[in-house]
């Protein structure tokens, strides 16, 4: 099993942490993992993306063209990466960002309303574990499980007590989550 | 964890003394990181922010002379400065090391990754006739182990030895297995191990001059010819590179760093293509595995040198296999970083036909 | 009768121990010399002569490691602060002092021995200024007062021209790192003794832990100023004291 994943969404929409869970989901999980940001300026807003790939085997390349799965979370993002994705792979968006709905029928495509789903449980924080309750819901790359281990290996101890919310978030992003 | 947070726990762990540096993007995390683990209260190890990279390198000198394990870390713009501390070292012969996690130039450039100072890297990169020791990681488990590697040969040797790295994989996050904790040497250590250093001149021993200066043309060209014999040792004794399906291969690409991670999966979409393609990756870009590339492209039909920069270590390839068989270049510039799939296009297009 | 008098207890002055014989490249006339026969005496009293390791510069004094039987590190131009700090960072139990001129340490290397200074490195730093480039062959200095003239200001230096001289002394003593910032000559017996007590004072301090150090040595060059070596010292009392005053400029060493 291996998944190029790329995850694209403005800067502080917590991209690159949703990209590092990930990662630290699969280390837990004893798989290959590779985390390559577009690193700079995007940090401090504009457009970020990360490529996150898990592996059962040796991951050659963390620059990729093409992927299995796109997390698009703004217009922007889903432009650049739709035709960037795998015939047959799979392409998850969030609503509110996103005004042009892609179009392409070759490929899986998935809605989750985070930023809604995240407004009304009045935390806006949890936006991207959101996201990746329907990204492991659609492809399951990790468990569950594992997701939870890296929470609490990468997380501070002082916020630890935030795990169960944050885990709330991934079940309602799982349950959100709708194929279009 | 990334690529330059590993450089951080790698140089604690294998007993490094001091590291001294100035941040630069984009490679701050490891001074940011030293700084965070705090080693001076654990190892003892001295962490200081210098003024410049001028400053830094010539801390580097200081301590380096004075028989210490000591490593800086830049990236291309502030390597450019090391420049001078670095030509001094190689002159005066001494052991530091130095990172360059490389990013696009010339001049302030950008903040994204290339390999553009290949050349600046591998011929030397200050005044004079001399050569650092350069070893180029593609993972970030090598950015671990390199630091160890790379302190044993600079003091083998006598001489600077550089951790060539870049953007990629300072800024990459993999898994990683950190390497044994080594402890600081001791002072009796030291002594033992660099009689020549600057220390403290005990009563049983003449003066201990760190320099790299001679008046006297003929004493100065016997130094030369010592540091020529030395660097011939260096390239008969460590030369280090990796191959991957070359045995059946047609075509040969040969990258180094993060391009050779590109290069590798060029190779397997090549293969899904059913052309025949496998990866020369040169560990140490100085010594070049000159003589191990020429014997391996033996009866091969070409050899695409893809790297991020417009056209660097394809000098190295070319006088390597002389002429042998057809040797084209691939490289982005200015800090786009290339896709497998255009090294792959790049090879159809210029050497399969 | 005449060979009684060469007995130990008759002695009263002999060369430094740490001081080896070879001849000395500098010209005669040259302060050089003189302060490095104190930087000898200074570290033998101080009973540090294995745990000494100077730093010297590019300049005249580049050669300083052939006269003094202690370990050296010979610095590029100007970063002979930033290579102490490297070393007593690393030997905090060394003596680690640097020994450099007015281009070396007010030019190329004003920001390194300014941070070094402003760090508090336990580091103290010999000054010779003698308003000029004496290896180079004369050239202007940043210590180069108006009016002088050198061979790349030949009519005289002129601030529209050429701008204004440095005072980095008074400079360091408003660094919060520094513990002793001093000014002192070697042009007659008691400024030599004076002098020499403020390079025990600043190596002193040093080992000590209170910070950097600047000694500041108004020196003569007489062969850049084109002066014999009695005439430069007047020239050096007439035109360096007044705008490089003699004196301590800030002392916290409580020493």
């Amino acid at each position: 099993m291996k998944k190029e994943i790329i995850i694209s969404g403005f800067g502080g929409q917590g991209v690159l942490s949703m990209g590092k869970i990930l990662a630290y989901s699969g280390l837990m999980e004893d798989k290959e993992i590779t985390w390559m940001p577009a690193y700079g300026p995007e940090q401090r807003g504009g457009t970020a993306n990360v490529t996150v790939i898990v592996s059962d085997e040796r991951i050659s390349s963390p620059i990729l063209s093409k992927y299995d799965v796109a997390i698009v979370l703004n217009q922007p993002s889903l432009d650049k990466f739709e035709p960037k994705v795998k015939p047959g792979g799979i392409l998850i968006y969030d609503g509110y960002g996103v005004f042009n709905p892609p179009t392409r029928k070759d490929i899986s495509v998935y809605r989750v309303d985070a930023m809604d789903k995240a407004a009304e449980m009045k935390n806006a924080k949890v936006f991207n574990m959101i996201v990746l309750g329907g990204l492991l819901k659609v492809c399951p790359v990790v468990s569950t499980d594992g997701l939870k281990k890296a929470l609490f290996k990468s997380l501070p101890e002082r916020h630890h007590n935030l795990i169960p919310l944050n885990m709330q978030a991934v079940e309602e992003g799982m349950k959100i989550i709708e194929q279009q | 964890m990334k690529g330059n947070e590993a450089i951080a726990h790698a140089a604690i762990r294998c007993g490094t003394d001091g590291y001294f540096g100035y941040p630069i993007t984009p490679q701050s995390e490891i001074i940011e990181t030293l700084a965070a683990l705090k080693p001076w209260e654990t190892t003892g190890m001295v962490v200081l922010q210098a003024e410049s990279e001028v400053a830094s390198i010539n801390m580097i000198y200081g301590g380096a002379g004075a028989g210490k394990r000591v490593l800086t870390s830049s990236s291309s713009p502030g390597v450019a400065l090391m420049q001078e501390g670095i030509s001094y070292m190689a002159g005066a012969e001494l052991p530091g090391v130095f990172v360059n996690v490389q990013r696009g130039g010339p001049g302030l450039g950008t903040i994204q990754p290339s390999q553009s100072d290949y050349f600046q890297a591998t011929r030397g990169g200050g005044n004079g006739d001399y050569n650092v020791i350069v070893l180029a990681p593609s993972s970030v488990q090598e950015m671990a182990d390199f630091v160890d590697l790379a302190f044993e040969l600079a003091f083998k040797y006598r001489n600077p030895a550089m951790i060539l790295s870049d953007g990629v994989i300072g800024q990459m996050m993999e898994k990683v297995v950190l390497p044994p904790i080594k402890p600081r040497r001791t002072e009796e250590e030291i002594r033992k191990e660099c009689p020549w250093a600057s220390i403290g001149r005990t009563p049983d021993r003449k003066p201990n001059i760190i320099t790299s200066l001679e008046l006297k043309p003929e004493v100065m060209e016997q130094r030369n010819l010592h540091l020529q014999e030395k660097y011939r040792q260096i390239r008969e004794n460590e030369v280090r590179f990796e191959t991957q399906q070359c045995d059946d291969a047609d075509y040969i690409i040969v990258s180094f760093g993060s391009a050779a991670r590109i290069g590798e999966k060029a190779v397997e979409l090549a293969r899904e293509d059913g052309l025949k393609a496998g990866l020369f990756r040169p560990v140490t870009l100085w010594p070049f595995p000159s003589r191990q590339l020429a014997e391996l492209c033996k009866g091969k039909k070409g050899v695409l040198v893809s790297e991020i920069n417009a056209g660097q270590m394809v000098q190295d390839v070319r006088l390597a296999v002389n002429g042998a068989l057809p040797v084209e270049h691939f490289g982005r510039l200015g800090g786009i970083v290339p896709d497998p799939e255009e090294i792959v296009a790049a090879l159809k297009e210029t050497l399969v036909k | 009768m005449a060979n009684n008098i060469i007995s130990p207890e008759n002695l009263v002055y002999k060369k430094p121990a740490l001081m080896n014989d070879t001849t000395m490249h500098y010209c005669p006339g040259c302060s050089h010399g003189v302060v490095h026969k104190l930087v000898a005496e200074v570290i033998e009293e101080m009973g540090m002569s294995d745990k000494a390791v100077g730093v010297c510069p590019v300049g005249c004094a580049v050669f300083a490691y052939r006269y003094l039987d202690i370990d050296w590190q010979e610095a590029p131009h100007g970063r002979a602060p930033a290579v102490a700090t490297g070393i007593k960072r690393l030997w905090p139990d060394r003596l680690v002092f640097t020994y450099q001129g007015d281009g070396d340490l007010a030019c190329i290397g004003t920001a390194e021995t300014i941070h070094a200074l402003n760090r508090g490195e336990n580091i103290p730093i010999i000054f010779i200024n003698n308003a000029i480039y004496g290896m180079t062959g004369g050239q202007m200095a940043p210590t180069t007062l108006i009016g002088q003239k050198t061979a790349t200001c030949p009519y005289g230096r002129d601030p529209e021209l050429h701008g204004y001289n440095l005072n980095i002394t008074e400079l360091a003593s408003h660094l919060k790192g520094t513990c002793f910032v001093t000014r002192q000559s070697v042009d007659s017996v008691a400024s030599i003794n004076k002098a020499k007590r403020a390079i025990r004072k600043a190596f002193e301090a040093s080992m000590q832990g209170k910070g950097s150090s600047l000694v500041e040595i108004v020196s003569t060059c007489n062969s850049g100023w084109k002066l014999t070596p009695v005439k430069a010292n007047e020239w050096m009392r007439e035109n360096m004291f007044p705008e490089y005053e003699k004196g301590d400029l800030k002392d916290t060493t409580g020493l």
